[in-house]
């Protein structure tokens, strides 16, 4: 990611002379170092101890011994996590969850983008605008609040709306079926509007001409929107996935604990959770460390890997 | 210019479609400040369709009168303010050195910062740093472990790579200015949009953030206000005295819906106040941040 400088020795100088330009470098700005140093150390404790601090993973973990003197037991931890009853479910519900989600909230903002581009009176558009940006400033907490006083099944005003219907309400947040597409569409609720401002910035970027020659040559609206539109927003919306596909086993873990309960859980119930109800609530450190730790590695991997065929496909990748 | 008759229905689709999103977003916003308004009595008996019934302050009153919502109202700004004066200065010292073309070291540098957005010990590990350092269950857990966000970290550094002139730098050093002096006299005075992009956004995401505050704190008076929403909210804990003293046993049910749409319109201010300031730096940050280098 990072560029070599361009004011780099050229290879053929003698080595004597590299360091000493290097070491020249250095002391003229040894006052930059003195800041960067507060940050690499603030790195070095809280990121990177806790990559050592990993390896409990691979042991026995108690206080006492300390993380390199516990007692090594290998993958044991994998093995008993692999072949635990609970591995497919959360597989299942971790990965289904942000499929769900990506299906639901990745085109939806950029329909909602080619839209509000589409419409002519600014007021609106400045309205619509708003509104759909102010939920994603909601946190967490207060929005699984207001989905549950939405759903209640007593008060809420979905359960109201069917009631004056001549429906049977029901508690839908007891409804394991329910759960998933509860998470998922809140979701798109609370984030479609602040997704959709970068594909609404690269949408006024175009060109007029471009659109003005295409309406000379007859083409309709959405003609323009298909032949010049899309294609001006592809490369952001292909960086956008790319991002969204390597987090797929990063479902957030703060609303979807929040939403859980015993009669959801089946379908409820992520990686992340599982980490900190068996890690933190019941500290079995290890074993939670290691489930922890299978997590990461698969979202490296699915990066990487993405990363790579978006790179082969198309020109744009993350690095 | 003169639409077509296709041109013409899919502008009627467009803004019918448009209408449909803005009436589903903010309908629950404008019903949750309605009921919030309202006596316990309409709510209760689910009166409240979309604007106020029987005008009345209680659900306010009772909220005020909650103890706990004012310890973790106190909380939240303590740990907002903190944390995020923590996480400019530590944004800005890594993001300069790291905009600068002549850093010795520069590549492996911010390669060091990059990585740990690839990959992460995990949250067990972490909370045994966390653990280690004798952080748990005191105030600076929940601004310490978070001091640096890589993500605003490299928005920062786009922004000072693309809007600080070089020229500018160089020709401070010519009069002899040094690194921190020109941090402070070039570089600062340069930067406050930027500044006040990723500060809104650390201090957004601290008065929203539990998830710190659920894993490091267990004394409940150095809880946040979000863990106290989360017990009236979502568990439902509420402290028995906020509607005790009310005789009317329809009004005290009533009451305990009202105080929740009260409270969340009370947690929520704050950052909706900023909105329309937020609002525009937050697409500008975004922007900036979307720009690849």
């Amino acid at each position: 990611m990072a560029v070599a400088s361009p004011r780099t020795i050229p290879a053929r100088a003698p080595r004597r002379t590299h360091h000493r330009e290097a070491w020249r470098r250095i002391r003229r700005h040894w006052q930059l170092y003195l800041v960067l140093l507060l940050p690499l150390v603030y790195l070095a404790i809280f990121r990177y101890w806790p990559m050592y601090g990993v390896q409990i993973a691979f042991r026995d973990y108690n206080p006492v011994d300390g993380i390199a003197g516990s007692p090594w037991v290998g993958i044991a931890h994998f093995q008993r996590f692999f072949n635990s009853y609970l591995f497919w479910d959360l597989l299942r519900n971790t990965v289904g969850i942000s499929i769900y989600s990506l299906a639901a909230g990745f085109p939806l903002p950029i329909v909602l983008a080619l839209a509000i581009n589409e419409a002519r009176r600014r007021w609106f558009k400045k309205t619509v605008q708003m509104a759909t940006y102010a939920p994603h400033f909601i946190s967490t907490v207060v929005m699984v609040g207001i989905i549950l006083q939405f759903l209640d099944p007593r008060l809420g005003v979905i359960a109201r709306i069917i009631t004056a219907l001549g429906g049977t309400p029901q508690n839908y947040m007891g409804q394991a079926s329910l759960f998933q597409s509860i998470y998922v569409w809140s979701g798109v609720w609370q984030g479609m509007g602040y997704a959709s401002i970068i594909y609404i910035a690269a949408l006024s970027s175009i060109d007029p001409q471009l659109e003005e020659a295409a309406i000379i040559d007859g083409a309709s609206r959405i003609q323009k929107i298909w032949y010049i539109d899309l294609p001006s927003i592809a490369p952001t919306a292909i960086i956008l996935l790319i991002l969204n596909v390597g987090q797929v086993m990063n479902v957030g873990f703060e609303k979807i604990y929040l939403m859980q309960n015993p009669l959801n859980l089946t379908t409820s119930e992520v990686i992340s959770t599982y980490v900190y109800k068996v890690g933190l609530l019941r500290a079995q450190y290890s074993f939670s460390a290691a489930v922890g730790l299978f997590n990461s590695v698969i979202d490296l991997i699915l990066l990487v890997i993405v990363n790579q065929i978006a790179r082969r496909v198309g020109e744009t990748s993350l690095w | 210019m003169r639409l077509g008759r296709g041109d013409r229905l899919f502008m009627i689709a467009n803004y019918t479609f448009l209408f449909l999103i803005f009436a589903i977003v903010a309908y629950p916003l404008i019903y949750i400040l309605s009921s919030s308004f309202s006596s316990p009595r309409a709510v209760v008996a689910g009166r409240v369709w979309l604007w106020p019934v029987e005008f009345s302050l209680a659900g306010y009153v009772a909220v005020l009168k909650n103890s706990q919502v004012g310890t973790g109202y106190w909380n939240s700004i303590i740990y907002t303010i903190v944390g995020t004066a923590i996480n400019i200065v530590m944004t800005i010292a890594a993001a300069w050195p790291l905009s600068r073309r002549d850093l010795w070291g520069r590549g492996p540098l911010t390669g060091f910062f990059i990585f740990t957005m690839l990959f992460s010990g995990g949250l067990i590990a972490t909370y045994l740093v966390v653990k280690d350092l004798n952080m748990i269950d005191r105030r600076t857990a929940m601004v310490i472990p978070n001091a640096l966000s890589i993500w605003n970290m490299i928005v920062c550094r786009t922004y000072f790579q693309t809007s600080i002139p070089d020229e500018l730098v160089e020709a401070a050093e010519l009069d002899g200015c040094s690194d921190l002096r020109t941090i402070w006299h070039v570089v600062l005075p340069l930067s406050m949009p930027i500044i006040a992009v990723i500060g809104l956004f650390y201090a957004v995401g601290h008065w929203n953030s539990y998830f710190s505050a659920l894993i490091y704190l267990s004394t409940a008076d150095l809880y946040p206000l979000q863990i106290i929403l989360r017990n009236i909210l979502v568990l439902h804990q509420m402290d028995a005295s906020m509607t005790m003293d009310i005789e009317d046993l329809m009004v005290r049910e009533g009451m305990k819906d009202l105080l929740q749409y009260s409270l969340i319109v009370v947690a929520s201010a704050p950052v909706l106040a900023l909105y329309p300031l937020v609002q525009k730096y937050f697409v500008k940050g975004l922007l900036i941040g979307s720009l690849k280098g």
